[in-house]
């Protein structure tokens, strides 16, 4: 139910946006995120983009990550 | 898929292990809240995974399984009443209520229809302006606001024909229930990835403050579930319990400001109905205001049979945490997904089918903490 995967957004026209993922387009409300740009991803749930994805924030979880991992190949 | 699949990386998720093992000294039990989660931990084997001291409890987090028979009951009532069609999310169809289930009713000639999006039960309305299109609106605040906009949508096209029996829950009421209730001990909550999109950090804050249990938000990736783990073992180990968001690409404190003001704008909180906790105070959504015509329970009356609830079924336990799957008598042996007695087995979120498909038998006494 709380199931949301991360879209492309394609094109915009009013609160309906076209989005991407891997080869599916589908049309999506963004009624919920007037924010959202083309090229922008967005958490699709139910019909309804719930949020924008952050980039940097994702680029930075990557990090963290490999910093852990290569701290526990040291120790 | 990108923010997918980077974060499925097995080389980082035994660097996060190792760092949880080396950290982990005493005994813990985490819940995690969300379905979702339920099943990733068990699709990726995150138990095998982290040290036998951090111990996992499925929570409350399957609108399906919280969903009270009695609501059930009513939305089956509902479809029998004449020009009516019923549209649903499909998860709920196969659901027992107390003397039938939606996919019975289906079967036996009333007009119920599996939608993917409130959107589209919008439209079966515009469509068919003959009838009385009704939604069953499950789904905790990651839904919620969806249903709100498509009930606001519905208003701008003067649909008069679209109602929504309201049947929405909210998260963090029924984590205080839970944690008032103080059946079983937590020492965490890994907190719902995608509630959190649309309600932020800041409603976690009276956990930690009031009940000394850390919080952190997690996304639904084997390396998100590892990071939430990871600060969850750090902030007990400290002594030093908070709100962390272990899902920054996803989730800000504040959260999606847009989706919390359409959902002030539609409904109203009041009590709800939780299978296997109760009723809750302050833990439900109901249609108020100027979109109160959009209510089901407003426009139509039915009359309900008493409720009966399954003989043996341990849901209500699985939902608060008080019960793994295997302890239930009826797990596996009578309750399949193909024959599900409860909720909790049929619904793609609920422990029990999470159980069921990804723990084999012999690992079942394991998984029984």
């Amino acid at each position: 139910m709380c199931l949301a995967i991360p879209v492309r957004v394609v094109s915009i026209e009013g609160d309906e946006a076209e989005t991407e993922v891997a080869g599916v387009r589908r049309q999506v409300s963004i009624a919920l995120t007037p924010e959202v740009k083309v090229g922008d991803y967005v958490l699709l749930h139910t019909g309804y983009a719930i949020g924008v994805m952050d980039e940097t924030e994702a680029e930075e979880t990557l990090k963290l990550l490999e910093e852990i991992a290569s701290l526990s190949e040291v120790h | 898929m990108k923010f997918i699949d980077e974060y499925q990386n097995s080389k980082l998720a035994k660097g996060l292990a190792k760092r949880i093992a080396k950290q982990s000294s005493k005994h813990i039990r985490l819940m995690e809240f969300c379905g979702g989660h339920t099943h990733a931990i068990m699709r990726y084997g995150i138990r095998q995974l982290v040290p036998k001291t951090v111990e996992m409890r499925s929570g409350p987090g399957c609108p399906v399984c919280v969903t009270a028979t009695a609501d059930l009951d009513k939305a089956i009532a509902l479809a029998q009443l004449p020009n009516v069609i019923i549209t649903t999310f499909g998860d709920m169809m196969r659901v027992p209520g107390s003397y039938s289930s939606l996919q019975q009713a289906k079967a036996e000639g009333t007009d119920i229809r599996v939608v993917y999006s409130a959107i589209d039960a919008v439209e079966i309305a515009e469509a068919n302006p003959e009838k009385s299109v009704i939604f069953i609106g499950i789904g905790f605040e990651t839904t919620a606001p969806t249903i709100a906009a498509s009930i606001i949508k519905a208003q701008q096209k003067k649909i008069e024909n679209f109602h929504v029996l309201s049947l929405h829950k909210l998260t963090p009421p029924v984590m205080k229930a839970l944690l008032n209730l103080g059946e079983v001990k937590l020492d965490g909550i890994i907190c719902p990835g995608h509630v959190s999109v649309i309600i932020g950090s800041y409603p976690y804050e009276f956990i930690p403050k009031n009940y000394g249990v850390a919080c952190v938000i997690s996304g639904f990736e084997p390396l998100d579930i590892l990071l939430c783990l990871d600060k969850l073992v750090e902030q007990i180990e400290n002594g030093q319990p908070g709100v962390e968001i272990a899902y920054p690409r996803g989730v800000k404190p504040e959260g999606n400001s847009k989706a919390l003001q359409l959902m002030e704008e539609v409904f109203e909180i009041g009590e709800a109905n939780w299978r296997g906790i109760g009723w809750v105070p302050q833990s439900g959504l109901k249609i108020g205001g100027k979109y109160e015509h959009f209510d089901a329970d407003k426009a139509f009356s039915v009359s309900l049979k008493p409720v009966r609830e399954p003989k043996g079924c341990r849901c209500g336990d699985v939902v608060r945490g008080a019960a793994t799957p295997p302890e239930c008598k009826l797990f596996r042996k009578v309750c399949t997904p193909e024959r599900p007695v409860g909720p909790c087995m049929v619904s793609s979120e609920g422990a029990c089918a999470a159980y069921y498909q990804y723990g084999p038998p012999e690992n079942s006494q394991e998984f029984s903490g």
